[in-house]
């Protein structure tokens, strides 16, 4: 369990993570969402009492990360994958985690038995590809068996077979009872993997809920409709009280199952190229939840009028 | 999918019970910090190369400039004077050395990985000190010892003062300006900049003396400067007469020195973000 009350970091003017509250709780996988620059990672150092907040505190089983006896027995993490001096031998790097927490070194050989690099355990840090060098890393996040696992972006670099490892493994480690906690950006990834989630924005909270309530609130249904007789289709749906969407050469209609649409176009003779229902993505939900609070857009030639909030409203909310 | 799955209630208690390790628990201690940091030492390649060139240095030097050295200086110098050139380019190993057991934790990332380990920064700083130490003067005091044996079985002349008490304050004035070193790296958090800094510890005060004289105020600065610097300091360890003293004033000076870097290093890690 770990419980965040009013979280904040400052950078100089820079408010890095801005009055976060709530908890993580234990046997199942929390996802934490937020675009670049959202905070996550300056949360999980604070977490670990690496960082230290400007105001706000964080609790790990109800104890300061300072006052932890067994460290690694209580939380392990993986932050940065490359957080290892590149000139030591995996072995060695879990090896001094290992007797600094005064964990048999059996423990190596198991955990680096379970990430698959028992076979390069004598190989320095710095000639390992990113994959292995995230294997190393979450290796050593499991070396304590600890009830807490902290994982930041652990998919980076990773394969698919590396990802669905990855994944099965959170599950896994969720089933035992242990608290997961795991940051990305990528929501379907998340929709994959994690049972809760916490979304955050510009360091604030954006969202605390089960990946079931996201999903019923957020996901669009639709139906999606292609036809030669255009005008006569809008003209047909007008009259029974159905209004659409026209995106490109398609229409979508709200709110109407497929096979009403369906059946309406044939009293009318209609021709349907195409007859769908669809469902918007996750990810749309994802940024359209984070839309405001993107730091770092990329350019593109036409931006989303009307859709961005003004400059400065963000100040005047907060 | 998720979906499937049921739906969590906000506020209930977790279905599963919380997780249980099968490994049985043990408080870390000083003693595990030590393991591990003894593990860190002799695990990367730097250590060898700064203690290998540091005997090789210390070794070497002394056992080719023993039997160049006239035979009636032993008569008031111990038959570890010779190991005294090698210490002086030596003592940048050691430095080097100290700097890097705490920089290159920074440089890499390693330290957020060891403070996580271990948030109880001060211990993981007091073992790095302990474990540099015993390892820079033992390579010291080993390093010397070859030089005034081989010395005492080559060279054919006489010598009046015992040569072991050398053995261990040169050995110990090298490990202080190592230890020193350690604690300058912890605050600077840069290797380059952490031993650019010692070398100035090292070289300008043996430097500067001529200079200050220029100001007529300055007399008893420039001749404090000059008996106290590390040159100084080692050359009267091995060759200090009961006028000038055998380093014991110079060793405490650093070891005062060291001690209050190392309070600072202390002080300064215990609230810094990593
Ligand atoms: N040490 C620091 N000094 C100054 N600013 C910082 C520091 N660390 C983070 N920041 C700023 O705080 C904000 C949050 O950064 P953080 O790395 O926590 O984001 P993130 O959510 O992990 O992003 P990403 O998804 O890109 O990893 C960023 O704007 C970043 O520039
Ligand atoms: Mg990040």
């Amino acid at each position: 369990m770990i419980a965040l009350e009013g979280l904040t970091k400052r950078y100089g003017e820079k408010v890095a993570v801005n009055n976060l509250t709530f908890e993580v709780r234990p046997g199942i996988v929390t996802g934490f969402l937020g675009p670049n620059g959202a905070g996550k990672s300056t949360t999980m150092r604070m977490i670990l009492g690496l960082d230290h907040p400007t105001s706000g505190a964080v609790r790990i089983e109800g104890r300061r990360y300072a006052e932890l006896r067994d460290p690694l027995r209580t939380i392990g993490a993986l932050l940065d994958a490359n957080a290892n001096h590149g000139g030591r031998s995996a072995y060695h790097h879990l090896l001094c985690l290992a007797q600094s927490n005064g964990l048999p070194e059996r423990r190596v050989r198991e955990v680096l038995d379970v990430v698959g690099l028992s076979a390069v355990a004598r190989k320095k840090a710095k000639g390992f590809s990113m994959g292995m060098g995230q294997r190393l890393g979450i290796a050593a996040a499991l070396l304590g068996d600890p009830r807490i696992l902290m994982f930041d972006e652990p998919v980076n670099g990773l394969d698919p077979e590396g990802i669905h490892w990855i994944r099965t493994l959170m599950q896994r480690l969720a089933a035992e009872g242990r608290t997961v906690f795991v940051s990305s950006h990528l929501m379907s990834e998340m929709a994959l993997t994690a049972e809760h989630l916490v979304v955050i924005g510009q360091g604030r909270l954006l969202a605390d809920l089960s990946m079931a309530d996201f999903i019923q609130r957020n996901s669009r249904a639709y139906v999606r409709v292609r036809t030669p007789e255009r005008e006569r289709f809008l003209d047909v749906l007008r009259s029974a009280g159905l209004t659409a969407m026209e995106t490109g050469g398609t229409l979508e209609l709200d709110g109407v199952a497929a096979e009403q649409v369906g059946e309406l176009a044939a009293r009318h003779g209609l021709v349907l190229h195409e007859l769908s229902p669809q469902q918007a993505s996750l990810e749309e939900a994802f940024m359209r939840l984070t839309a405001e609070s993107v730091e770092y857009h990329a350019h593109s030639d036409t931006p989303p009028a009307g859709e961005r909030a003004p400059w400065g409203a963000d100040w005047k909310k907060g | 999918m998720t979906t499937e799955r049921t739906q969590q209630i906000p506020g209930q208690a977790p279905r599963t019970p919380s997780y249980v390790s099968p490994i049985p628990i043990r408080q870390a201690n000083l003693g595990h910090a030590l393991a591990s940091e003894w593990t860190k030492i002799r695990s990367v390649r730097s250590t060898m190369w700064t203690l290998g060139i540091f005997l090789a240095l210390v070794v070497v030097l002394g056992c080719m400039v023993a039997g160049l050295i006239g035979a009636d200086t032993y008569l008031n110098a111990p038959y570890t004077m010779p190991a005294f050139f090698g210490l002086l380019l030596g003592q940048m190993c050691l430095v080097s050395l100290g700097v890097l057991v705490v920089s290159s934790e920074y440089g890499t990332g390693m330290i957020r990985t060891t403070f996580t380990a271990s948030p109880q920064r001060h211990r993981v700083l007091a073992a790095k000190i302990i474990v540099f130490f015993l390892v820079a003067f033992v390579t010291a005091a080993v390093a010397i010892a070859v030089v005034g044996l081989y010395t005492q079985l080559t060279v054919d002349a006489p010598s009046n003062p015992a040569w072991l008490p050398t053995v261990f304050k040169g050995a110990l004035y090298v490990s202080l300006m190592g230890v020193l070193a350690l604690a300058v790296g912890s605050m600077m958090r840069h290797s380059a900049g952490a031993i650019t800094t010692m070398l100035g510890v090292v070289l300008v005060p043996a430097i500067l003396p001529p200079f200050l004289l220029f100001n007529e105020s300055l007399v008893d600065v420039a001749q404090f400067v000059s008996d106290y610097n590390a040159i100084s300091a080692l050359s009267l360890i091995f060759e200090g007469s009961p006028s000038t003293g055998h380093g014991g004033a110079q060793t405490a000076l650093l070891a005062g020195l060291t001690v209050v870097a190392c309070a600072g290093a202390f002080a300064a890690q215990a609230n810094r973000d990593v």
